[in-house]
């Protein structure tokens, strides 16, 4: 199974933008902790897509060993943020990281 | 060995005798009195024999080429001084004078000191001062001129300010080593243009090239100046300091805080000459710049005839005789600098003698009256001390010029050379000088030995002669005071004028090279000459006279002119108000302005402008932590613009 | 391939820089709290220090020449000592050391005042001896590198190795506000020294492009011929440096602060060593690397210079703390030392440098007099004082005695050192020398009132009553430091003969360079012909002429 080779690798750099700014967006906007987290996880899932696109254009297998240990890192740091958000909930009762500012000035 | 050769223990002893006085003065405090004064007394002494010996051998010698020591290298290398001494005629004369009446003022010191506290710390200073006077003498060039010039201040700070524990004393001290230190400035510059032009500060090394090259001297240098003018200059004002004349001269009345044998030795007899002596030893420099030669001459005069007006009215028996010492120096400087070397040197060795001893005379008074020192509470004095009064009536005849006396001779030298070289307005200020002086001093004597005692009851039972080691030095030095004079006797007189022809190898001779020099001094008619004598004695006469009339009953006639002119009084009780305008014009704004400098510019401006810095930097500091806000949204929010940023700083070409 | 190690074994300088680091190893070791055990350590190693210091320029003197000159010792020329190591070679740093009459005596002064500091601080310094002991010996190793450190990156890290323990010294040990002093005292230095560094890179940024290898030796960056703009700036980068410690008006307040503020032993070293690095630096470094621009700056520096002599001194004369009267007095006489430096005159050089140990001499003295008082009295106010000479006469007879050398009274060594100074410099800046012998009057102004205020007149304090005198170990603390300033004024010639050839060849090599005209682009000078120039030769037959 393969996808066509008539499909340009533009296609695959405007979703990935299109995902990133997504992400961005997500990231700068939302209040709750897990939120934040999910749009990361957009952001790189979109830096992964453009990293197979361009795997593909050139033949090239690094890109997507790259993909594989972006995915990785991401798995990882999902288990450990998420952890985080657990210890801090049951220490304040919230994540909303407006109200986690203790580290101000 | 020759005697000569142990030239270098002269000054060499008297700095012993004070290491040592010092050292036991310091670690050993309860030494007895004996070994204090057995080295204070003895090392000068003894160095007083080698400097008489040396003497002797000099003026003995097959060779009277100026004697040289050189005892090692100061500096080396390009610019080498060496510490070296020298004897010729010049510092004969003040070798002998420095340590002979040096040597009897130590014995005097002896018995006045006897009870003193401070007793082995007083021989110690004033054994460091002669050695250090030593050095000035009879240095070679001009640097050890300057280490001794500096030392005798050093010493003449210590023994002002040797009661320490009283707060006036040591005030005087530091105002005269001060006052001085204005003066060394300018010495120290002159030394500095000597040095620049002739790589040496030998005296054997310069003044020989200024008597062979002196148009390299007339050639304008500074200030309007010419070389040797600029030097001159720079030296006298140094000697102003020292010799303490107008406008220098306001330490020496306060100096006699000290006690009266320093003010003998140090502010009468030797220190205060030193101007004299470096003037004189300069004088191929003043020989070639007369238009300071001619100031130096009317700072002199002013000197003489204010310091005289001021001694007119004091009460205080040591102020009498300070004041007389400045006016007694301003003279010498009128010699000086209207050429008359000589006869500066004469008036300084017959001064040294007549002022040692009335100063040391005033010690025995004082001492007699339990440290009273105002002559109103004096009188009569004579039925107690004869021997004091006797000294001290020859020590006053010798400073009014009465005809025999040594201050006659030497004070008719200074009128007439003034008059010959046809200065006739510092000649009657001279001579009106002569005048106030006998007048002043006779006042003293009246005010002091007759009349009635006006003291209190108690110190009239403790009147007493003094013991034989304050005697002693007052009958040597009044033998001084009578016949020092004899050495100098004119030849109008019948003499030779010996002292004159003793000095004159001193005396640069430019007649070769300048022509114009050698018709400086005209000769004077006879008739002439002798009418200038009779008016100097009878100047002194009058004085006297005129001193007798109104003080010699015991009574104050004086005060009948001070009722008269009760403005010009006051005038002259507060000393022209000298003191106060300094303090007013330099002292206080100087002390403001430092003030100021310290609060206002050091610490406002400067310090300031460094904590600004630092505030300014606290306060961007305390802006930059805003941004701090502890949002995580927040920081993303930066994140995404820095990479926003980084973007456009790629993409911008 | 020389090793540290070979060198530690094998060169003399190396040993003498790294002992006091080194023997502050062993303080560890020693029991915590007793602070007899770490006092007594500490003054073996600095007189075992001193001790090796004189008998290696013992060994290195060659009568009658005085100090074989820096270039011979780089050259290995008749020298035992090894040649020095790579240390970052990619970069051609190398760590050398040598050692020259313009160094040795600055270099014998550090070791004699630190037996002395140790002395003082016996008493005074009651906690953290161990500490105490470490700042000191680290300070010494930073400052006899940063003397002998032939390398420029070298001289760099030795410079800024001093200023670490002397900011522990006054921020631990310090009075009241001695945080406030050290801080200021550290970004002072550090803002100055940073430039530096940039100026030092620039050179050899500078010597690589036109040599094509890296060097930091100070004899390569000495054949650097820089346009005049580019020497300018990187002169003044330089002199700002120096100029911070020497310290010249107006970046000269950290100084009062920091002494007022520093144990008696601290400012002992600040007075007496550290600050004279900034002078040092200015004759070693910025006014030989940059000839011409240093003729430029010459008005501009000497106007600095006369401002720090008076002004220094009125300052110092209204002062109502006796420790701040004599920092500030500091100011002034550095000011003469400026004004020798800048006279290009080797009379005045030489006044220069034999003024350097005089200050370290006498102010050191008075630093260690003032703290002695303080140690007594627990006040340095002149309000407290006053008729102290009929209850403790050795201390007066010291006080007198130190305060009369920095006076500059003939026969003692300030005199020697300013008359010099003053001398030299008349020939080539006469006016500015007569306003600089006007601060010799100020300076008894200034001086004496502290006399006064302390020694003389009536004894009103009641607690002044009771005051104890020197104690032996004091006297003996001083005893070196009176010798020394009776032995300077009165034989001068015997301090001044082992600097001369140095400072004769320094200063020739100036003139020569600052004559010729600056290239538009650097350019780099041919290498000196060492073996046929031998400049020690045409000096000391001159030498000779004893009689």
């Amino acid at each position: 199974m393969s996808l066509p080779n008539s499909v340009p690798v533009s296609w695959f750099l405007v979703l990935a933008a299109l995902l990133f700014a997504i992400g961005v967006a997500g990231a700068l906007t939302r209040r709750n902790g897990i939120g934040i987290f999910l749009s990361i996880e957009l952001m790189l899932n979109a830096a992964n897509v453009a990293l197979v696109g361009y795997s593909r254009l050139l033949g090239e297998r690094t890109g997507q060993i790259m993909v594989l240990f972006v995915m990785a890192v991401a798995a990882a740091e999902a288990a450990v943020g998420l952890g985080l958000f657990i210890a801090v909930y049951r220490q304040r009762r919230t994540i909303d990281v407006n109200r986690l500012n203790l580290m101000r000035w | 060995m020759r005697s000569l050769d142990l030239l270098w223990l002269v000054p060499a002893l008297p700095i012993a005798g004070a290491a040592l006085n010092g050292l036991i003065c310091l670690f050993w405090p309860k030494a007895g009195k004996a070994t204090a004064t057995l080295i204070g007394v003895g090392f000068p002494g003894v160095s007083m024999l080698v400097a008489l010996a040396a003497i002797w051998q000099y003026l003995h010698g097959t060779n009277p080429a100026p004697f040289e020591q050189t005892l090692w290298s100061w500096t080396t290398g390009t610019f080498s001084i060496p510490i070296a001494f020298l004897l010729d005629p010049l510092s004969v004369v003040m070798l002998f004078i420095v340590t002979f009446v040096g040597f009897w003022i130590h014995v005097y010191s002896a018995g006045y000191m006897s009870h003193e506290p401070g007793y082995r710390r007083y021989f110690a200073y004033l054994n460091l001062f002669m050695g250090a006077m030593l050095l000035l003498i009879l240095g070679n060039n001009f640097l050890v001129m300057f280490v001794g010039w500096e030392g005798v201040g050093l010493c003449s700070y210590l023994l002002i300010g040797f009661y320490f524990d009283q707060s006036f004393p040591p005030q005087a001290g530091r105002k005269a080593f001060i006052v001085n230190r204005i003066g060394d400035f300018a010495f120290l510059t002159g030394m500095f243009a000597l040095a620049a032009k002739y790589g040496t500060l030998t005296y054997s090394k310069i003044f020989p090239v200024v008597v062979g090259a002196p148009e390299a001297l007339k050639e304008h240098y500074a200030l309007g100046l010419t070389f040797a003018g600029f030097v001159a200059l720079c030296f006298f004002i140094g000697a102003m300091g020292k010799s303490a004349q107008i406008p220098l001269y306001v330490w020496l009345p306060d100096a006699m805080a000290g006690p009266t044998p320093v003010s003998a030795l140090i502010h009468a007899a030797t220190m205060v000459t030193a101007g004299v002596y470096m003037v004189v030893r300069s004088n191929a420099i003043y020989q070639l710049a007369p238009e300071i030669g001619t100031f130096v001459a009317v700072i002199g005069a002013f000197t003489a005839i204010l310091a005289a007006s001021i001694g007119l009215v004091q009460n205080d028996i040591k102020k009498v005789l300070a004041y007389s010492t400045v006016s007694q120096l301003g003279y010498m400087f009128l010699a000086a600098g209207l050429g008359a070397y000589t006869a500066a040197v004469f008036h300084l060795g017959t001064h040294a003698f007549f002022k040692a001893l009335l100063f040391l005379g005033s010690g025995s008074v004082i001492h007699a009256m339990g440290g009273e020192q105002d002559m109103r509470k004096m009188g009569n004095l004579r039925k107690f001390m004869p021997v004091t009064f006797w000294t001290f009536a020859l020590g006053t005849a010798a400073i009014a010029g009465v005809p025999g006396f040594a201050g006659f001779f030497s004070k008719d030298e200074i009128l007439h050379n003034t008059a010959a070289t046809g200065h006739w307005g510092l000649f009657a200020i001279g001579l009106l000088t002569a005048g106030l002086t006998a007048f002043y001093m006779v006042r003293a004597v009246a005010m002091t030995f007759f009349g009635k005692f006006r003291g209190t009851h108690e110190q009239e039972h403790h009147l007493h002669e003094s013991p034989w080691v304050m005697t002693v030095p007052l009958l040597v030095l009044a033998v001084g005071a009578v016949g020092s004079g004899w050495v100098g006797i004119p030849e109008i007189l019948g003499g030779g004028n010996s002292f004159h022809h003793f000095l004159s190898p001193v005396i640069a001779d430019f007649s070769n090279r300048l022509p114009e020099h050698a018709v400086e001094h005209p000769e004077m008619a006879a008739s002439t000459d002798w009418l200038l004598l009779i008016a100097s004695v009878a100047a002194g006469l009058i004085g006297i006279g005129y001193a007798f009339k109104l003080y010699g009953r015991g009574e104050f006639g004086g005060a009948s002119w001070a009722r008269r002119f009760p403005a010009v009084y006051r005038l002259l009780d507060r000393k022209y108000w000298v003191d106060e305008i300094y303090d007013r014009l330099i002292i206080k704004p100087l002390g403001s302005f430092s003030r100021f400098l310290w609060k206002g510019f050091d610490d406002t401006i400067v310090d300031g402008s460094v904590r600004a810095l630092a505030w300014a930097t606290e306060l961007s500091a305390e802006g930059g932590r805003l941004t701090t806000t502890g949002n995580v949204r927040h920081y993303a929010l930066y994140f995404f613009l820095g990479v926003l940023g980084l973007f456009w700083w790629i993409l911008r070409s | 391939m020389t090793t540290f190690l070979d060198l530690l074994l094998g060169d003399t300088l190396t040993r003498l820089v790294f002992l006091p680091a080194a023997a502050c190893l062993p303080l560890l070791l020693l029991p915590k709290g007793n602070a007899k055990v770490a006092k007594f350590y500490a003054l073996l190693v600095s007189l075992v220090e001193l001790g090796l210091g004189i008998a290696y320029v013992a060994s290195r003197w060659v009568p009658g020449g005085g100090f074989p000159l820096l270039r011979d010792v780089a050259q290995g020329a008749g020298v035992g000592s090894p040649p020095g190591m790579p240390w970052i070679g990619a970069y051609g740093i190398r760590y050398d050391l040598a050692i020259d009459g313009i160094s040795m005596p600055l270099a014998l002064l550090t070791l004699l005042l630190l037996p002395i500091v140790f002395l003082v601080s016996w008493k005074g310094i009651e906690k953290h001896w161990r500490s105490f002991t470490a700042a000191f010996l680290l300070l010494t190793t930073g400052i006899l590198g940063a003397l002998f450190a032939y390398d420029l990156f070298v001289f760099y890290m030795f410079w800024e190795v001093m200023l670490i323990p002397m900011y522990l010294i006054i921020g631990i040990w310090g009075g009241e506000r001695r945080v406030y002093a050290a801080v200021k005292f550290f970004l002072f230095t550090m803002a100055g020294s940073l430039l530096m560094l940039v100026a030092i890179l620039w050179l050899a940024f500078t010597y690589k492009g036109l040599a094509g290898v890296w060097s930091f030796a100070y004899q390569d960056l000495l054949r650097l011929d820089l346009p005049l703009t580019t020497q300018c700036w990187l002169f003044a980068a330089f002199a700002l440096a120096f100029a911070i410690k020497v310290p010249m008006f107006p970046v000269h307040t950290w100084l009062p602060d920091a002494h007022v503020e520093a144990p008696t032993g601290g400012s002992v070293i600040l007075a007496g060593i550290l600050l004279k690095l900034g002078t040092y630096g200015f004759l070693r470094f910025a006014l030989p690397l940059f000839p011409q621009a240093s003729v430029k700056a010459q008005p501009w520096l000497v106007g600095l210079a006369l401002i720090g002599i008076l002004y220094g001194a009125l300052v110092a004369w209204v002062q109502v703390d006796m420790k701040k009267l004599v920092a500030y007095s500091s100011i002034a006489h550095l000011g003469f030392v400026m004004l020798g430096l800048l006279a290009f005159d080797l009379v005045a050089w030489q006044g220069a440098l034999l003024q350097m140990v005089n200050h370290g001499i006498s102010t050191g003295a008075l630093f260690m007099l003032v703290g002695m008082l303080y140690d007594r009295r627990h006040t340095k106010k002149f309000d407290e004082f006053g008729g102290l000479a009929a209850v403790i006469p050795i201390f007066s007879f010291w006080l007198v005695f130190s305060t009369l050398a920095s006076v500059g009274l003939p026969a003692l060594n300030g005199f020697a050192g300013e008359f010099l100074i003053l001398l030299g410099s008349y020939r080539t800046l006469p006016w500015a020398t007569v306003a600089a012998t006007f601060g010799v009057v100020l300076a008894a102004v200034y001086l004496l009132k502290m006399l006064y205020l302390t020694l003389w007149g009536p004894l009103t304090k009641e607690e002044n009553k009771s005051l104890k005198d020197l104690s032996w170990r004091e006297m003996f603390a001083l005893l070196p430091l009176g010798v020394l300033m009776l032995w300077i004024g009165i034989a001068p010639g015997t301090f001044l003969a082992p600097s001369r050839p140095a400072l004769e060849s320094l200063l020739a090599e100036f003139h020569t360079r600052a004559a010729e005209a600056t290239p538009d682009e650097p350019t780099l000078r041919a290498l000196p012909a060492i073996a046929i120039d031998a400049p020690t030769d045409a000096p000391m037959s001159q030498d000779g002429e004893g009689r």
